[in-house]
């Protein structure tokens, strides 16, 4: 069998038309920001100050960094250079062509930005038009080798596609009733976020279907077959390609990517969820009374968030503190702190109320209690809640390094709620402090809050994946992207695939959850 | 301001007696002591030879004890075995006992022995800081500057083209982690195989096979352009985005003041009221927030120099760690404590120092 191409039998109609769009929309973005920069009376003098200044900080840089890093032999020095200066002269001649067009535009167009405005949007749909077109013709082919990879691997996520598509046809109809979630889709950044975050969201829930091959066999014997590449001898009902190659023990990288998704999205959002318990159940008392509880506990975070990440994962996340129990004495510890904050929470709204207080305090003591016997110390009579040792030392870890941060943020945010108005009134009205903590001052930061807990989800990826890049607490067969990106980057000068992969995957997942932030903050701040 | 600095350096004191005891506790829990026992002794010890091994190399007793001597506030200890021979912490190969000082400790300027290098802990140390001062330096000499141009051309006008391109470039950096960028940067720039060097090298721009190297390790001899671009240029990438963000808001917030109305009102130019009137005070809290992102800069720096494989501090940490080398872990903890705090006080004090709001308070 051939192997497969990137983009299929119609790639080769379809490349000039789309290169050629894609040209003119880098050459009118070009163009647009510099008759941007230019026009109105003011900014002259600031392009001609800023300019200097960048060309002087950038000389300055240049000559600074070349003294001190320039150390005598200069084997290849002159060749970087020279690449360095092609990449100069290659955009230096689109500016030049570009300020030319603006320069024409100016003098002979009366409005110059909005002509080009009217362009670009012209130019974006074209392109889709393009790809749209060139995409179902594509996916029409029944054939992979005529297909190509790219939409083979667009087929293989139909269900992704589908649970998309049905979440944002709803959340858009529905948009004014849904409050805060509604109003994201009234901004683009957010909804961009959002679409990335739950691309991964339903990967993670539809693994099964997605993956071509199972993620920790390995197939033939050829190391780290290159994309497209066909299987040796494939049984019957396998799919026969590696659609994205495979890695140094032949194993489908596609296929791991995937399922690392559904590994990384268990732990990252339950871990930031922990660490927001601790650090709202703390946060919110210290922020509140402040004087010596404040002291000791900020002394303690401030202990936690001195440490160099790295090195408190060394000394956490090894095989040998497991055999002193420390993991789970840590894990003892935070995992105590959701019964604490619901119980707390139950119990301040319904004190007036015994009946329904008992009713909801006793449900999640029962419910809190029996998880944390299985997740803590592994002894739930009924075997149903239990983590595996090393992921109970990668969790409690995670969630050691993040409580202190939410801690700071949250005692921020009191301090600076606790003064207000409405929080004088409640006391005047006789209401407990932790009722106000819990019912007044919580709710009241919700905005900042909800948009630190999207910051620190993509945060705590990041942690995972340095965790999996040191091969820390992980099992070696493990695909989650960390590791995979290791056991890939060995090989990296000749074989890209099997640690690019996962690198792009997880870089969009953690820049969906910054979009998505970035969306939810400029909504919430506009009401 | 004195009473303030005095106050800031008594808590950094607790702080890094607290931090260094955590560490001291956790490098020298008895699992690691045991893995030590094999490793130096011999791998086929019984577990009770293990156990006097442990006694006899003075790390028995109680935790706090050994972190005394460690510190170096307690005199070393001293054992005399069957044979009349003195053995201690403080004595060294060729001194007698009795010449032997009784402390030796951090302060005194004894940070142990490396096990996996075979050379003192402070000569290893000071190896690895030297190469990591340099990258440290490219690194800031790099990303201070570009973030700081790019928050403030993006901050001075708020929502326009260039705050939307660059707001975007800064977040889709910060979300990318050292050890994503780095490959990515290996795969486009340092790849015989992809990226764009085969097309240079065919167009005859470059007569190397890659237009950058994929690893660091020459740089410790012989830093050029080559070497170590990419290891600079990966994590400074990952700092300037929040910096770039920080300059942002804060050049914003500025620029909506009352004084900047005025100016403009006044007549003065949109370059001058920026240059003269709103930078200065746009600039206290990126200040703070770079001092701050230090401790970040470290992890990038443990990272890079792992995936570079260039010999610096982070390589070593990571060595110290893998192969169970608790003196020399120790002593990288200590460094990286002590540079967490420092940069922490500088920040303080400067914040303090720059804004004349608090500073005449």
């Amino acid at each position: 069998m051939e192997a497969l191409t990137w983009f299929g039998a119609y790639a080769p109609i379809f490349s000039p038309p789309l290169s050629a769009a894609l040209a003119a929309l880098v050459m009118l973005f070009l163009t647009s920001s510099l008759i941007g920069f230019a026009s109105g009376n003011g900014q002259v003098a600031l392009l001609r100050t800023g300019f200097l200044a960048m060309t002087f900080l950038f000389v300055s840089f240049f000559i600074l960094t070349y003294l001190f890093l320039s150390g005598g032999a200069e084997v290849n020095y002159q060749a970087t250079i020279r690449g360095l200066l092609t990449f100069a002269a290659v955009l230096v001649i689109f500016g030049l062509f570009a300020a030319l067009t603006s320069w024409i535009l100016r003098a002979y167009v009366d409005d110059a930005p909005g002509l080009l405005g009217r362009l670009r949007g012209w130019m974006w749909k074209v392109l889709g038009l393009l790809v749209a077109v060139w995409l179902v013709l594509t996916l029409l082919q029944p054939a992979p080798t005529e297909r190509g990879i790219v939409a083979s691997i667009i087929a293989q996520f139909l269900p992704v596609w589908i649970a998309l598509i049905v979440t944002f046809a709803l959340s858009i109809t529905f948009k004014r009733r849904l409050g805060l979630y509604g109003k994201l889709f009234d901004s683009p950044v957010g909804m961009i976020g959002f679409a990335l975050v739950m691309f991964w969201v339903f990967t993670a829930i539809f693994a099964d279907f997605v993956i071509t091959m199972d993620p920790i066999t390995q197939f033939g014997r050829v190391k780290n077959p290159l994309p497209g590449i066909p299987l040796v001898d494939p049984k019957d009902g396998q799919y026969p390609y590696f659609l994205l190659g495979g890695d140094h023990l032949a194993r489908d990288v596609f296929s791991r990517v995937v399922m690392g998704a559904r590994r990384v999205l268990m732990i990252a959002p339950a871990a930031t969820a922990f660490a927001f318990m601790v650090g709202v159940t703390l946060g919110l008392p210290a922020g509140y009374f402040g004087g010596k509880l404040d002291t000791i506990l900020s002394f303690f975070a401030n202990l936690v968030l001195a440490f160099p990440v790295i090195l408190l994962f060394y000394l956490l996340v090894t095989p040998e503190i497991r055999v002193t129990g420390i993991p789970i004495y840590l894990a003892a510890v935070l995992f105590i702190f959701p019964i604490i904050f619901f119980s707390t929470l139950f119990n301040a709204r319904y004190f007036t109320d015994p009946a329904k207080r008992n009713l909801y305090v006793g449900i999640t003591l029962v419910i809190g209690l029996w998880a944390y016997s299985g997740l803590a110390f592994n002894a739930d009579p009924l075997g149903i809640w239990s983590m595996d040792p090393n992921l109970l030392n990668v969790f409690v870890s995670v969630v050691f390094v993040n409580s202190p941060t939410v801690f700071r943020i949250v005692r921020g945010l009191v301090m600076d709620i606790k003064a207000r108005d409405y929080v004088a009134a409640g006391q005047t009205r006789g209401e407990g402090p932790w009722y106000i903590m819990l019912w007044e001052i919580l709710p009241n930061a919700r905005g900042p809050l909800i948009v630190d807990f999207c910051l620190r989800i993509g945060y705590t990826t990041i942690l995972l994946g340095t965790l999996g890049f040191f091969g820390l607490g992980v099992s070696p067969e493990s695909p989650d992207w960390g590791s995979t990106i290791d056991d890939g980057r060995k090989l990296l000068a000749v074989f890209l695939h099997p640690a690019v992969t996962p690198a792009l995957a997880l870089m969009s997942l953690v820049l969906g959850l910054n979009l998505l932030a970035d969306g939810l903050r400029e909504e919430s701040l506009k009401d | 301001m004195l009473l303030f600095v005095a106050k800031r350096l008594g808590v950094m004191l607790l702080t890094a007696i607290a931090l260094t005891f955590i560490v001291f506790y956790l490098t020298n829990l008895q699992p690691n002591l045991e893995k030590l026992a094999r490793s130096e002794g011999s791998v086929r010890m019984t577990d009770e030879s293990v156990a006097t091994w442990i006694q006899q190399n003075g790390h028995g007793g109680s935790v706090l004890g050994r972190y005394a001597q460690w510190v170096g506030i307690a005199p070393g200890w001293t054992r005399t075995d069957d044979k009349g021979v003195t053995r201690g912490r403080c004595i060294d190969d060729g001194v007698t006992a009795e010449d032997a000082p009784r402390y030796c400790g951090v302060l005194q300027g004894d940070w142990g022995f490396s096990t996996v290098f075979k050379v003192p802990v402070i000569q290893v140390l000071a190896k690895a800081m030297g190469a990591t001062g340099y990258l440290m330096l490219a690194v800031m000499l790099v990303m201070v500057p570009t973030a700081l141009i790019m928050g403030v051309l993006s901050g001075m006008r708020e929502g326009s083209t260039t705050d939307r391109v660059l707001s975007g470039i800064a977040i889709a950096t910060s979300a990318t982690p050292e050890y994503v960028s780095g490959v990515i940067l290996v795969a486009l720039l340092a790849s015989g195989t992809a990226g764009l060097s085969p097309l240079l090298n065919d167009w005859g721009v470059i007569d190397t096979k890659t237009l950058f190297l994929g690893t660091a390790t020459s740089a410790m001899d012989d830093i050029t352009f080559w070497n170590f671009t990419l290891p600079v240029l990966t994590i400074a990438l990952y700092g300037v985005g929040y910096i770039a963000r920080m300059t942002r808001a804060s050049m914003t917030e500025v620029m909506t003041q009352q004084y900047i109305r005025t100016a403009r009102l006044k007549g003065v130019s949109f370059g001058q009221v920026v240059m003269k009137h709103a930078l200065r005070n746009a600039l206290i809290a990126p200040f703070t927030v770079i001092m701050l992102q230090f401790p970040y800069l470290l992890n990038g720096v443990v990272i890079v120099e792992t995936l570079f494989n260039y010999k610096g501090f982070g390589w070593t940490l990571v060595q110290a760690a893998g192969n169970n080398d608790i003196e020399l872990l120790l002593g990288c903890s200590v460094i990286a404590v002590l540079f967490v705090l420092v940069t922490q006080l500088i920040s303080d004090i400067g914040y303090v120092y720059l804004n004349p709001r608090i500073r005449l308070a």
